[in-house]
């Protein structure tokens, strides 16, 4: 009779569980966290979470919440696939005990286009930095998907910048030969367009190598790169190629301090693996590692040293994917601000929400106020513009951690414009589209 | 006169014309007024969009891969290159034949799933078993890289990936979540009443009778080869169909990637807990399979979220659920669907045993 009753009560429990949770007044903003702590990209989410979660917190116990509204969160667990995003999407969508979602982080790219035209139905903004769709840059066709901060065009912009930077100018670009070593996907031949156009533009020789998927032997595509004798090498990998492809290039006698790293190939999980031949590689990122910016100091005190992390190794506080966590939250919490200023200061909605991202204005003072200035860059998005910043910092491996050895390198986002046009305008057009009169937005 | 009936059979010419007279099926009958009429006032969006479809979709293309290797006995591992076939396909009609209604469009993706099926189940002729797996393999691994390397197949989209252009029947969008289950179980309903005839048609025996002994179904004059290829075919219909729904009524969006190799598996487990050679099995392996994770998840949020570290709720459902699948299938080899119907033997005599 007992097992009778435990089980009857276990199966209510459950039951409740499934059919959902009451009502409340909303005091409180939902931020909800579709996060993949399992599978096989496990390694590099935990600590963008820790980031993430450790931020929220601070927000909530330091500051007492955005101008006093409190923030609620969950998790779901996505496993990086698109299937489980949308559950965890439309699981959250309604908010949380009637905190409602303002921004949404779909966090993977399958989820992140499944969701596209979801959340667009449902009027909720997705974040996607350093991932997505490049075209989602012109807000009028897509007014609730925000790649901020670097589009994979603009990261292909800002490797030239830096490279004439170190050559001393674009008229020294003419002849000289920029090899782009990539994965062969979608993601790896995104930069094809734009690295074509800044050729013509300076005149370097555009040298593409593809990697096929996973990419654990390249030893032909390093053979190729030695007999095209490049003078810069833009590596494009992701994953376990990443590795791969430094310790072949040592190999094959390419110097590291030769090769730079995109943004999916400039985390500690990226040269680790590959030893002593990853010392001098050059990385870009929009969020640099490194646990001495101002925001780390607050967090330390406040949350590390209380033991309030959610960081269970201590050695990936500041590491490159942590600061990503930080820098995704610190965007959402920004981006509300602003529109509370509009809206009052209350919980949001997806709508407020997405107008908050369009009015979000991070200059150099707010990113001291809140400890990101070098962290971060300067931000401003707008209804056309759902990038806003464009620009990247390299830093350099040394073998035990990330050395920052540029402020922030902006890229030429004017000059690849019509390309991002044109893409967003054949998508309009696919999809019957009537774009918003941006012109027309306040 | 009437007492030698029982010792002999009757002659033929007063063998009863009718045989069994065919029971309506209430029960599937009510299932269906409930799935058409009642679900779509009653459930909201969560339950349309990330369960009822998915699970719908799941079902199919289990229904499809259990045509080939439930009931033809043919191995497959390349059912997600086949729903990707079907995916792309459906996808090239809908775009550049934009006349094409969308019911057409998903009958000529399924049709090209069905030609490349039939085309990847000619060295059926030849081999067997894992031997064959293996081909199926090669197949899966070939679609998947077509589908990447050539941007004809996803119009040239930077993304990789291809969106529904229209989800439209008769002039009214069927875009919202409502439209598309109805679609999706439209869908489904036709194709498992046509697959259900199919398995007790003469092909569906012949099948079988391949699938029991291939040299004696050959002896009894079935021409082997040709049903091989042909079950081939049939698979890959449903599942280039099932791909189809999977891609523009679910995901509303796909890319090579969402047909990988653990799609694959994740349908021979649904026709393995489910029960080969079964339609209802399924459904109720896609049930199992994806629902219960779904179900792992709210319970491990609801009973333990907040006090015990997200990571480990993670791994500790992916262990139960593992844990269920190997308790189910000692306890019955031959699926969900065998165990249901024990079930339903024993309660048939409750609370009397023999």
């Amino acid at each position: 009779m007992t097992t009778f009753l435990r089980r009857v009560a276990v199966a209510a429990a459950l039951a409740a569980a499934f059919c959902g949770h009451a009502d409340a007044a909303p005091s409180e903003q939902f931020f909800p966290l579709a996060t993949y702590r399992v599978g096989a990209y496990a390694s590099s989410g935990i600590p963008v979470w820790a980031g993430m979660i450790d931020y929220l917190r601070y927000i909530n116990e330091v500051e007492g919440g955005i101008n006093g509204v409190k923030l609620v969160w969950q998790e779901c667990e996505t496993e990086w696939t698109a299937e489980k995003g949308i559950e965890c999407y439309e699981r959250f969508k309604k908010g949380l005990n009637g905190a409602p979602v303002a921004i949404y982080h779909p966090n993977g790219a399958p989820a992140a286009y499944a969701l596209s035209d979801k959340a667009a139905a449902d009027r909720i903004p997705l974040i996607t930095l350093g991932y997505g769709r490049t075209e989602a840059t012109d807000g009028a066709v897509f007014p609730h998907n925000f790649p901020v901060m670097l589009t994979f065009y603009s990261e292909a912009s800002a490797v030239i910048n830096y490279i004439a930077q170190r050559e001393g100018g674009f008229a020294k670009l003419k002849g000289k030969k920029i090899a782009t070593v990539y994965h062969d996907s979608a993601y790896g031949r995104e930069t094809q367009g734009p690295l074509k156009l800044l050729a013509e533009k300076y005149g370097f020789e555009n040298i593409q190598i593809p990697v096929a998927d996973p990419g654990n032997e390249q030893s032909s595509q390093w053979r190729q790169v030695r007999q095209a004798k490049p003078d810069w090498v833009f590596l494009r990998t992701w994953g376990v190629s990443t590795p791969v492809a430094i310790k072949t290039a040592a190999r094959f006698g390419f110097p590291a301090d030769h090769i730079i790293g995109d943004i999916w190939a400039s985390s500690n999980e990226d040269v680790l693996p590959a030893g002593d031949a990853g010392k001098g590689y050059l990385a870009l990122t929009p969020y640099p590692g490194g646990a001495d910016f101002d925001i780390h100091k607050r967090i330390k005190t406040h949350i590390l040293d209380k033991g309030r992390s959610d960081l269970k190794d201590p050695k990936s506080f500041g590491s490159v994917y942590y600061n990503s966590g930080l820098v995704n939250a610190a965007i959402a919490v920004e981006a509300i601000r602003a529109g509370q200023k509009k809206f009052g200061n209350r919980p949001l909605t997806g709508d407020e929400g997405r107008w908050g991202l369009e009015h979000l204005n991070l200059d150099d003072a707010r990113l001291k106020e809140i400890g990101f200035l070098g962290l971060m860059q300067r931000l401003q998005l707008s209804c056309s513009d759902h990038e806003g910043g464009g620009s990247v910092r390299v830093q350099q491996w040394d073998g035990k951690s990330w050395k920052l050895i540029t402020d922030w390198v902006s890229s030429d986002r004017k000059t690849l414009r019509p390309l991002i046009d044109a893409k967003s305008a054949a998508y309009a057009r696919e999809k019957g589209l009537v774009p918003r009169n941006c012109a027309r937005e306040s | 006169m009437s007492n030698l009936s029982h010792q002999l059979p009757a002659p033929f010419e007063h063998a009863p014309l009718a045989l069994v007279p065919r029971a309506i099926p209430w029960g599937a009958a009510a299932l269906l007024i409930v799935a058409f009429a009642g679900v779509p006032w009653l459930a909201g969006d969560y339950w349309l969009n990330a369960i009822l479809i998915p699970f719908l979709v799941l079902s199919l293309a289990g229904l499809g891969l259990n045509l080939l290797t439930g009931y033809a006995g043919q191995t497959s591992v390349g059912s997600a290159g086949f729903m990707a076939v079907g995916a792309f396909a459906t996808y090239a009609f809908l775009l550049r034949v934009p006349v094409l209604p969308l019911p057409v469009a998903l009958l000529a993706g399924g049709a090209v799933a069905a030609a490349v099926g039939f085309v990847f189940g000619i060295p059926s002729n030849r081999i067997k078993g894992f031997y064959l797996m293996a081909t199926t393999l090669a197949a899966q691994f070939f679609l998947e890289w077509v589908f990447t390397k050539f941007p004809w197949f996803y119009n040239h989209a930077s993304s990789g990936t291809i969106a529904a252009p229209r989800l439209a029947l008769f002039g009214h969008d069927i875009s919202g979540p409502v439209g598309r289950y109805l679609l999706t179980l439209s869908v489904v309903t036709l194709l498992t009443w046509v697959a259900r005839n199919l398995v007790g048609s003469r092909l569906g025996r012949n099948w079988m009778a391949i699938r029991d002994m291939d040299t004696a179904a050959a002896v009894i004059g079935i021409d082997v080869d040709h049903h091989k290829r042909l079950a081939f075919a049939v698979s890959s219909f449903y599942l280039g169909i099932a791909g189809a729904l999977w891609a523009f009524a679910y995901l509303g969006t796909a890319s090579a990637s969402s047909f990988d190799i653990n799609r694959s598996f994740q349908i021979l487990f649904i026709i393995i807990i489910g029960g080969m050679g079964s339609v209802a099995g399924n459904f109720i392996g896609a049930a199992f399979i994806s629902l219960l994770p779904i179900f792992l998840s709210q319970a491990g949020q609801a009973l333990l979220g907040g006090n015990v570290d997200p990571g480990q709720i993670q791994n500790l459902q992916k262990i139960i659920f593992g844990a269920l699948i190997i308790t189910f299938l000692v306890k019955e080899p031959e699926g969900l669907v065998r165990l249901l119907a024990g079930l339903r033997e024993r309660l048939a005599v409750w609370p009397l045993r023999f």
